[in-house]
């Protein structure tokens, strides 16, 4: 068999994809020499389908080697690389460069409410912190009915479905304008975590977790300003979630 | 790390400026979050008209005459202004209130918020658009 390749005629010639230059306007912070974060601008050659964690990689690796950021899978999973772009929260591994406006510069900081160590970076902990005391794990002591397995219907799952997907990347949590003025408060992303398990149907420690949150820094704290559901990259309706669990506590388990 | 003094310059510079100030930039929301900024100035604006009222309207069991003169005060352009002031943030807070208990206590209500957000500004520039013009007409026509 003749080579394809050699007989189809040569396919018109794809008009380049086209480059352009983009100037990012990063804020930027080194504990070790500054008082006081500075912007720095950097101009990158990117192209349409690049992201912005593309542009942060080019900039770290061509130009300033000590821009200093979180970032591992790349792929929106492991929720790493959650920062302020444009000033909106978002994971720089899903904002695509054609998606924000070219002919203006874009602005990269890090994610607000949280303390700032260097560049991009933030100090995750208090995150994770209210995250584990809404005790993120299944709670079950009873034996499960005839058998090894605590069936589900696909009903049950279904209820507890959207908050499954959170990947604690602190997205929704650090647009919560109620959080920046009170670290105390919970936070969306751990209601969120709550969520998951209040209303799984195998959970025995619902009402634990609805005590934890029916507190003064609790999801009384939520003042709906919805910055949280429109912040997060898994598109998780984060404020419907707080909802649900602020009526679980006013009426008992929903 | 001891190198951070010495910072490649970023590639050919750049027409635009880095902002000065070191702040971060303001968060830009969408309608929810505006809409509750909305709601906390005219709830504290609201107060601060209660303060003022009651304290007042107490004055009349003190001393009739002041009360009179200071009722008197009210009756200015600037205060006929501030008036309308006082509806725009009454209506507003009002009918935003209505949309916040919606997505409080139906479960319909967060995923319409900002249908029901652009409901209520139109509800509110219908009601200024009738408050208005009677209002400033009773405050600068002189009846």
């Amino acid at each position: 068999m003749a080579s394809a390749t050699a007989e189809a005629p040569a396919p018109a010639p794809e008009a380049p994809i086209q480059s352009f230059t983009v100037t990012l306007i990063i804020r930027r912070f080194d504990p070790e020499t500054m008082d006081e974060p500075i912007w720095q601008d950097f101009d990158v050659d990117m192209f349409p389908t690049d992201r912005v964690l593309d542009a942060l990689h080019k900039i770290k690796w061509e130009q300033d080697g000590t821009l200093t950021f979180r970032r591992s899978c790349a792929h929106g999973i492991c929720g790493s690389d959650a920062m302020r772009i444009n000033g909106r929260n978002r994971l720089a591994c899903k904002t695509l460069i054609k998606d924000l406006d070219i002919s203006q510069p874009i602005y990269v900081e890090a994610i607000k409410g949280l303390p700032l160590e260097k560049d991009l970076i933030v100090d995750m902990e208090p995150f994770f912190e209210s995250y584990r005391q809404i005790q993120p794990f299944l709670i079950a002591d009873s034996k499960p009915k005839g058998g090894k397995e605590r069936i589900q219907s696909v009903a049950q799952r279904e209820r507890f479905d959207d908050t499954t997907k959170c990947i604690l990347c602190a997205a929704c949590t650090s647009s919560c304008p109620v959080f920046w003025t009170d670290g105390q408060y919970f936070g969306p992303a751990a209601i969120v975590n709550a969520h998951r398990f209040i209303f799984d149907s195998r959970d025995e420690g619902s009402q634990v977790r609805l005590d934890i949150l029916n507190d003064k820094e609790g999801v009384w704290r939520c003042r709906t300003t919805f910055n949280c559901s429109e912040a997060c990259p898994r598109g998780i309706e984060v404020t419907k979630a707080i909802a649900e669990v602020k009526q679980a506590v006013l009426r008992g388990k929903a | 790390m001891s190198s951070s003094a010495a910072r490649p310059a970023a590639a050919p510079t750049v027409p635009v400026p880095a902002p000065r100030r070191p702040a971060g930039t303001l968060y830009r929301g969408r309608e929810g979050m505006w809409s509750w900024v909305l709601h906390r100035i005219t709830g504290t604006a609201i107060f601060f008209f209660l303060l003022v009222h009651i304290l007042d309207t107490a004055l009349i069991r003190i001393d009739p005459h002041a009360y009179d003169a200071v009722i008197g005060a009210y009756k200015t352009p600037i205060m006929g202004i501030g008036e309308l002031g006082l509806v725009a943030a009454i209506g507003l807070h009002a009918l935003n209130g209505l949309r916040i208990i919606a997505i409080d206590f139906f479960s319909w209500g967060t995923r319409h918020q900002r249908l029901m957000f652009w409901i209520v500004i139109v509800l509110w520039v219908l009601l200024l658009v009738g408050f208005a013009p009677r209002h400033l007409m009773h405050v600068f026509g002189g009846e």
